[in-house]
């Protein structure tokens, strides 16, 4: 189940500066765990501790957030692409 | 030091008065350190204390910024009642947002008060503006 990832500025250290990762996994967790195996720390920068999605980020899975799909479970299917962007905020 | 032109000043003045009691926010991308286009962003939590970023809007503005091969260079947003300085949310969100420059304007009073900074690892530097 092959995904194309765009990464964005902030996290290519970890991709080496590629501003496309490819990854394989059917739930968006199993595409981190994916993705962090070849790309050390990834994982670590987009999910919590307790298993949550960072709330400093976005992802989304076709232009859609998954914060309104299902989460970290988010289903994936051959060919789809998923986006991460830093959140912006602030007071 | 922040180079910007008269006319991204004065629109990001217009926008945050015209958001005014509520914060607004946006996005100056750039080249090579310097502005090249202004995205005014929606306020997904149109708080007169906060900003957030729409988040679909977000991703439509960054692809064409990345697409151009620009950056997101300059985050800007109002404060409506206290100083252009960055709060200690601002502070918070810099470690991650990934933006050089954070450009505050105060819309507390008619005066205009719009200031920038780096924030790097929690530390808030002012830097001078420059108008071109």
């Amino acid at each position: 189940m092959a995904v194309e990832v765009r990464i964005p500025t902030i996290l290519r250290t970890y991709t080496g500066g590629e501003k496309l990762a490819q990854g394989s996994g059917d739930t968006l967790t199993a595409l981190l765990d994916d993705l962090d195996s070849r790309h050390s720390g990834l994982r670590g920068r987009l999910v919590t501790d307790e298993g949550n999605l960072h709330r400093f980020v976005n992802v989304y899975v076709n232009d859609e957030d998954v914060r309104f799909l299902g989460g970290l479970q988010t289903k994936l299917a051959d060919g789809d692409n998923v986006t991460v962007l830093p959140a912006v905020a602030g007071g | 030091m922040l180079e910007i032109s008269q006319a991204m000043v004065d629109a990001v003045v217009a926008h945050a008065r015209r958001d005014h009691p509520d914060e607004c926010c946006g996005v100056i991308a750039g080249r090579d350190g310097v502005p090249t286009r202004l995205f005014e962003m929606e306020n997904a939590e149109r708080s007169p204390t906060g900003f957030v970023f729409d988040s679909a809007q977000w991703l439509r503005v960054y692809r064409d910024i990345d697409d151009a091969d620009e950056e997101p260079l300059v985050v800007y947003h109002s404060h409506t009642a206290t100083e252009a300085y960055p709060s200690r949310t601002d502070i918070r969100w810099s470690a991650t947002a990934g933006f050089p420059h954070w450009l505050l304007v105060s819309t507390r009073s008619e005066e205009l008060e719009l200031r920038s900074y780096t924030i790097l690892d929690g530390v808030v530097t002012e830097e001078e503006v420059l108008v071109t």
